[in-house]
């Protein structure tokens, strides 16, 4: 399954000069569930996020490798040069081959 | 209340560790490989460094000296870079040295980012400290490290 | 209003705890944590505030309106929970939550969400979301005085193996570090609040299960009348402090 929708708040500009860098925050639901297989608790399997990807006109100008490590409902934030006016696509991708995507565009002045 | 993961270390008794011991036997063997031996913190060190000895200058790592609960820790990384085509920080990683998996996170960006700026929020299981390790195109490591107390709340919903 | 309100909370922020002064929560977080609670890009909780905004424009099943279609936009809905809990026609204690359920049930002729869904926590909190700011104000007099004199039963009443009623920690003891937490002078106006302990929102009847729990007291149902006359009298305390939904909390 590709395309998925996940909850998520993308909070970036919608338009920049051409050369300035934009910062560019993340959030998106997901219970980044640990493997719990403790003695006395319910066993619950891993499903985590495990890299959060970012294009713009195919080029990838931002990619993180999550762990379990990384808390609940992921936060992330990064910078980008604006180049050209384009969309943005943040692609979630999760323990099992399932992809969230969402769509930004960010308009360069 | 549910039996929602939580980050404090599950205190085993001795029962349940032989218990678990057992358990871990009946595995296949790729199984109780993954489960048993996580890759340690120095061999996540070492294998990110390869040879190479970090400078300490150049990156600043800001996150709480106290942590409030391990579930949630802010962190920032910025490193002092021209985020040129050919010089600019291509990898920042963030180890937790006693976490399960102490590899936590690696950024990979470039000059396209215009600086080497990121943020994000990880859980810690307990008092411990925290490496940032950032990779330059010039094959030169920055790193810098925060000794991070988690505090334990007293309204735990576990009792 | 709202500036008024910035200045008192300004000032009580500042000013040393008084056993018996009912502060902001707000005022009991970190300075981190309250950049967060004020932060939508990174705060959590915005997510289920998306999610609620989406539902309150969704139209049910069945041909009925949705809650835009009788009510309009979200954003008349300000100052709605500043006025919850509040005895209902049929004389019954209603929260913001049993309100929306009703309604739900009633007009909308869908079943009920359920307490603690994620569908009722984010419906809630986008409608609480749009009195943020705004003084808690609700009714204590005339049908709801005895929901009123109930819950101060429930909150000076000791309870559980540790035999501890809420006050003798939140009046008594308000602003003194218990383990690794300041004890707030234990309001819901955050509520439903997104918790660090919990990764998710919840609601402030889930918070008093946690409380009883704490105390090794017995834990009445979400949605018990019990929790529901314990909310009016936390809110009743709590009247003038400002809504804070959707919090971030320990």
């Amino acid at each position: 399954m590709a395309n998925a929708t996940l909850p998520a708040r993308i909070t970036m500009p919608p338009e920049a000069r051409r050369g300035e860098i934009v910062e560019i925050r993340v959030l998106a639901r997901h219970p980044m569930e640990r493997a719990i297989d403790a003695p006395g608790l319910r066993p619950v399997p891993r499903k985590i996020i495990h890299t959060l990807r970012v294009t713009q006109e195919g080029t990838e100008i931002f990619r993180m490798d999550l762990s379990t490590g990384i808390a609940a409902n992921p936060y992330v934030a990064f910078t980008s040069r604006a180049i050209e006016t384009g969309e943005f696509v943040f692609q979630w991708i999760e323990d099992g081959g399932v992809t969230y995507e969402r769509r930004q565009v960010l308009t360069v002045t | 209340m549910t039996a929602h993961p939580s980050s404090r270390p599950v205190l085993l008794t001795r029962r349940h560790a032989l218990a678990a011991t057992a358990a871990t036997a009946l595995l296949p063997p790729a199984a109780a490989a993954q489960s048993s031996s996580p890759e340690s913190f120095a061999a996540a060190q070492q294998a990110i460094l390869a040879g190479r000895v970090p400078v300490s200058t150049g990156l600043s790592l800001d996150m709480p000296t106290l942590s409030e609960n391990g579930n949630s820790v802010d962190l920032a990384i910025k490193v002092d870079s021209p985020m040129s085509a050919d010089d600019h920080v291509a990898r920042i990683h963030i180890l937790a040295e006693k976490n399960p998996f102490p590899r936590v996170a690696t950024f990979h960006i470039g000059p396209r980012a215009g600086r080497a700026d990121v943020a994000t929020r990880i859980r810690l299981s307990e008092t411990q400290t925290i490496v940032v390790l950032a990779e330059t195109s010039r094959g030169l490591v920055h790193r810098d490290s925060r000794e991070v107390i988690v505090i334990l709340g007293a309204c735990v919903d576990g009792g | 209003m709202k500036g008024l309100t910035a200045l008192l909370l300004l000032l009580v922020a500042t000013a040393p705890a008084v056993a018996g002064e009912v502060r902001a929560p707000a005022t009991f977080l970190s300075p981190d944590l309250r950049a967060l609670q004020d932060d939508p890009s990174r705060h959590p909780g915005w997510l289920w505030i998306d999610t609620g905004e989406a539902l309150w424009r969704a139209a049910p099943a069945g041909g009925r309106p949705s809650c835009q279609g009788c009510h309009g936009d979200i954003a008349g809905m300000s100052g709605v929970a500043t006025r919850y809990p509040q005895v209902a026609q049929t004389g019954e204690l209603l929260n913001l939550e049993g309100r929306i359920e009703n309604c739900r049930s009633r007009h909308q002729q869908a079943p009920a969400f359920g307490y603690e869904s994620e569908a009722l926590l984010s419906l809630t909190s986008a409608v609480a979301l749009q009195s943020r700011g705004l003084p808690v104000s609700v009714a204590t007099d005339g049908p709801a005085a005895h929901f009123v004199a109930e819950g101060r039963r429930l909150y000076t009443l000791r309870q559980g193996q540790l035999n501890l009623s809420c006050a003798q920690c939140h009046d008594e003891n308000v602003g003194r570090r218990l383990r690794g937490d300041v004890i707030s002078s234990g309001v819901g106006t955050g509520f439903p609040a997104y918790r660090l302990e919990w990764n998710m929102m919840g609601s402030l009847h889930r918070r008093l299960r946690a409380c009883s729990l704490g105390v090794r007291a017995t834990q009445f149902p979400l949605g018990a009348p019990e929790y529901l006359a314990l909310e009016l009298y936390l809110a009743a305390r709590a009247k003038g402090l400002p809504v804070e939904t959707p919090g971030i909390r320990r």
